[in-house]
């Protein structure tokens, strides 16, 4: 069996050991936020938080990850008590416009949520790096833009606060 | 025999509890749509959907796709502001692909009961010799650049408008007033004189009885009060916490996985395949399903079956392609070009006469490779045969479509084939109906199962089993006179082009022979983002911006002089030379280039900036992209679109490269066909411009063919190579001014 603690609940699953993370969740949790992009780590689509660190779950086995906190896109929206409350990330992605077709739009998120979490005011070149996710539809500039308004309050709000977490 | 419309209303009216308008909306005002009555023959009506409920919500139900380019918000929003809807009590629905919602069934049916008498409301815009225009309307087509300048424009405001006067007749014969004298306002009804006010859903079923009228009266722009303005898009807050649902996401219960491998080479054939035992024996495995062209495997989740299908052994049959590569498809356009049939594509003066006292000539040749679509989500489809019936769960550019191309592959009737629409992670033209080998294999896999079977493709199978933009050769001729001003105009390329119109120019050269030649290749072909503009628009702009140098004029001064008579084209050319400073100094290694292309009903400039990296890599710095789209329905979604569109254009011209190698696709997959990416995308600036009288243009597809042309031109001016192919990654330019080298 493998256990997995998935947005606060733990599951257990009679699964291969080497199944993808990206397969676990999609096939056998029906959390179809994750997408499947790629595969092969080249797109960034299936972005999940482990222990809050980005990871590309098409590539990650199930048995790397047991002992770990996972968040996907649909926990991410989620406070302490349960509700839905979507975070400065997201709210950001709102505002901005951000998503098109919004097929690498939890992908997207999950990265700069990452990000901004461990770094509330990345450079350009920090960001370039990290944000290494394919969009199709070309969202780049608005992404950039919501980026930099999301280290802009950061700024404001004279400190670093969590990003991709819910308060 | 007269039409009775109310009829027509009445066979629709009960839907949900709620009064239904269907409205066949033709002859719209004469004032401003008889351009396009003439331009777009046949395609003039288009039928649209509002409901009221009991409780004032007005549902705008949306033939069209949702793949990002918001047209479940344009749409909307253009209906509600004719009938002067308050946005909050708009709902929005996606069509479902049934008969009640297939305009062309609608309509056929309906002139088919009249005895094929005209009904008023659709003369001029039916063929009923051939009812060629209910076949093409049968569709829920989303491409073309066409739903809000067709749907929206002939469609939805013409039924706003209808519903607003129904409402508002309603009223005034409640009240026993005049109907002039009472308005519409945010959702009610009002009588100013008496005070007396009614919501449109108090209004609605009384307002049913009133026939439609004929000539509904739209709005002119000043009274808008939605349409010009940057209304948020109402799926992006489902698409920011993993809620919006797309084909891949459906998950009906009791699905199984389907996995497929198609014959690497186009036209190769399944012959058998080696270790089916021993496949059935892994884990979840339920079946291996051999196809005419392709075999699958279906599991209880896709990663076993997709695991299982990579250590499956299909022997698929040899082709006479087997040993053509791409040098081999461009050595037989070559051919071709030098000795093939030519076809007429545009004649105008006597070019040979021109030729032949031309004082210079000159030439050039461009070509540009095959491209995939690479849509982020990799081709799927859903389907459960059940009781003679079937469902189909998939992200589509044509529902409809989709509906009839699986009844006729299960063999039922249409009605009993049910889709259920799912928003599209990327279209580009891979989801119409003519790119379906996902939704027939999908069906054929599923007729095996009485449970749903979700087949999915790998990006590896999407990226090699496409129906590509093409391949093209193009070939160029430039006569001068003694003046050296362009007198002659010919260009020669492969393959006829749609839009037909993609190669030609808006430049005025008195003698211009156009031709294209055929020569057909095994490489399966379809729509890709703005069709053939995206590949002529980069000939066509290159080689005008070769004459600007060899004239010894600025790029932007020499197009100008060409476009005297052409208002229009020059303003978007000038309004993005000056938003990006064409006229003063560019900063210390960088150059800057401007193309223009005219597509889908917009006229678009734009201006690109580049740099080379040490490497000797081009860099886009910045683009500027001026459109004239004649009206801007929603300036924000309007403005995403360009960017996009320019983005995705950017993507093609820095590596978009399909090779052939063997008769197969050599690439697979990301790592090897490259997207731009955050770091590579340049900064966008977009200017929106209208034209008054001006039809409204379309706005999904005609950022993306200027940008290629502005940037290889830009690399021009910085390093005085000329690109003449495409992608650039295949160059290594060395920093100006030393002359650059191919470095491949």
């Amino acid at each position: 069996m493998i256990e997995l603690n998935v947005n606060g609940n733990t599951r257990q699953l009679d699964i291969e050991s080497d199944m993808p993370l990206l397969w676990a969740l999609r096939n056998e949790l029906g959390l179809t936020g994750t997408k499947f992009g790629c595969g092969i780590a080249a797109c960034g689509a299936c972005t999940v938080h482990v222990d809050g660190q980005p990871v590309r779950s098409c590539v990650t086995p199930v048995s790397a990850v047991q002992n770990n906190r996972i968040t996907t896109i649909e926990g991410l929206a989620v406070d302490a008590a349960g509700n839905r409350a979507l975070t400065a990330v997201q709210q950001a992605w709102i505002s901005h416009q951000v998503p098109q077709c919004g097929y690498c739009q939890s992908g997207m998120i999950m990265a700069v949520s990452a990000l901004l979490t461990e770094n509330p005011n990345p450079d350009a070149d920090t960001i370039n790096s990290s944000i290494s996710n394919v969009c199709r539809c070309g969202t780049y500039p608005r992404v950039s833009k919501a980026i930099q308004a999301l280290i802009a309050d950061n700024a404001a709000d004279d400190g670093p606060r969590a990003q991709g977490e819910s308060v | 025999m007269k039409m009775n419309r109310r009829r027509f209303l009445l066979g629709t009216t009960v839907i949900g509890g709620g009064l239904l308008l269907g409205y066949a909306v033709t002859r719209p005002p004469r004032q401003s749509l008889a351009n396009r009555d003439h331009a777009q023959a046949g395609q003039t009506f288009l039928t649209t959907w509002l409901r009221i409920d009991p409780d004032n919500q007005v549902t705008v139900v949306v033939p069209h796709s949702e793949m990002g380019q918001g047209v479940l918000t344009s749409l909307p929003m253009m209906a509600a502001d004719e009938m002067d809807a308050d946005w909050d009590l708009v709902r929005v629905e996606q069509a479902p692909a049934t008969d009640l919602f297939a305009n062309g069934v609608l309509i056929k049916g309906f002139a088919m009961s009249m005895g094929l008498s005209v009904p008023a409301f659709l003369d001029r815009t039916v063929d009923f010799a051939t009812l060629k225009a209910a076949e093409i309307m049968n569709m829920q087509i989303t491409g073309g650049s066409s739903s809000v300048r067709f749907t929206g424009e002939m469609g939805m405001r013409a039924a706003g408008a209808a519903a607003r006067e129904m409402l508002i007749n309603a009223a005034a014969a409640q009240w026993n007033v005049a109907a002039r004298e009472c308005d519409a306002r945010n959702s009610y009804v009002h009588h100013e004189a008496s005070g007396r006010s009614a919501s449109f859903g108090e209004l609605a079923s009384a307002a049913a009885e009133f026939e439609p009228p004929r000539n509904p009266i739209l709005k002119t722009p000043d009274r808008f009060t939605l349409m010009g303005t940057a209304v948020p898009r109402v799926d992006i807050p489902a698409k920011v916490d993993g809620t919006a649902m797309y084909g891949i996401d459906a998950r009906p219960d009791g699905m199984l996985y389907a996995a497929v491998t198609t014959a690497p080479v186009f036209g190769g054939k399944l012959v058998r395949v080696d270790n089916v035992a021993a496949i059935m024996q892994r884990r979840g495995v339920q079946r291996v399903i051999e196809l005419d062209d392709a075999v699958a495997v279906v599991a209880d989740n896709y990663w076993r079956a997709s695991e299982a299908l990579k250590q499956l052994q299909p022997v698929f049959t040899g082709t006479e392609f087997d040993s053509t590569n791409s040098s081999d498809i461009f050595a037989q356009f070559d051919a071709a070009l030098d000795n093939g049939e030519r076809n007429e594509d545009v004649k105008a003066g006597d070019a040979k006469q021109a030729f032949d006292s031309a004082a210079e000539t000159i030439t050039a040749s461009y070509r540009v490779p095959y491209l995939a679509h690479a849509a982020m989500e990799p081709m799927n489809c859903t389907v459960h045969f059940n009781n003679g019936r079937c469902d189909v769960w998939t992200g589509t550019q044509d529902n409809l479509g989709i509906r009839g191309r699986v009844a006729s592959i299960a063999e039922l009737n249409e009605n009993d084939v049910t889709v259920h629409p799912f928003y599209l992670g990327g279209g580009f033209g891979r989801r119409l109906p003519q790119s379906t080998n996902t939704i027939d294999q999908a069906t054929r896999i599923a007729s095996y199962f009485d449970v749903p079977v979700q087949t999915l493709w790998s990006r590896e199978e999407d990226t090699r089993q496409d129906y590509y933009r093409p391949a093209v050769s193009s070939r160029f001729r430039a006569g001068l006179d003694a003046n050296g001003q362009l007198v002659a105009w010919e260009n020669v390329y492969v393959g006829k082009n749609e839009p037909a119109e993609a190669a030609h120019i808006a430049y005025q050269v008195p003698n211009q022979q156009i031709e294209y030649v055929e020569s057909p290749t095994h490489i399966p072909f379809g729509a890709w983002r703005s069709v053939a503009h995206s590949q002529h628009s980069f000939f066509l702009e290159s080689f005008t911006d070769e004459l600007a140098w060899h004239a010894g004029q600025d790029p932007l001064q020499y197009r100008l002089s060409l476009l005297r008579d052409k208002p229009r084209h020059s303003r978007v050319l000038q309004e993005a030379a000056a938003r990006a400073g064409w006229a003063t100094p560019v900063a210390e290694g960088r150059a800057r280039g401007i193309a223009l292309q005219e597509s889908f009903g917009s006229i678009v400039a734009e201006v690109a900036e580049v740099s080379l990296t040490e490497a000797g890599e081009v860099r886009v710095e910045k683009v500027v992209c001026a459109i004239d789209c004649g009206r801007v329905v929603n300036p924000d979604t309007a403005a995403s679109q360009v960017e996009s569109g320019i983005i995705y254009g950017l993507t093609a011209t820095m590596y978009g490269q399909i090779s052939i190698e063997n008769g197969r696709v050599k690439e697979s997959n990301f790592h090897d066909y490259e997207m731009l990416r955050l770091a590579e995308s340049p900064e966008i600036e977009v200017i929106l411009l209208e034209s008054d009288d001006a039809p409204i243009g379309g706005l999904g597809e005609p950022a993306t063919p200027p940008i290629s042309a502005a940037v290889t031109n830009a690399v021009y001016a910085l390093t005085g190579q000329r690109v003449r192919e495409l992608p650039l990654q295949n160059y290594r330019f060395l920093p100006p001014p030393t002359e650059a080298v191919e470095n491949v």
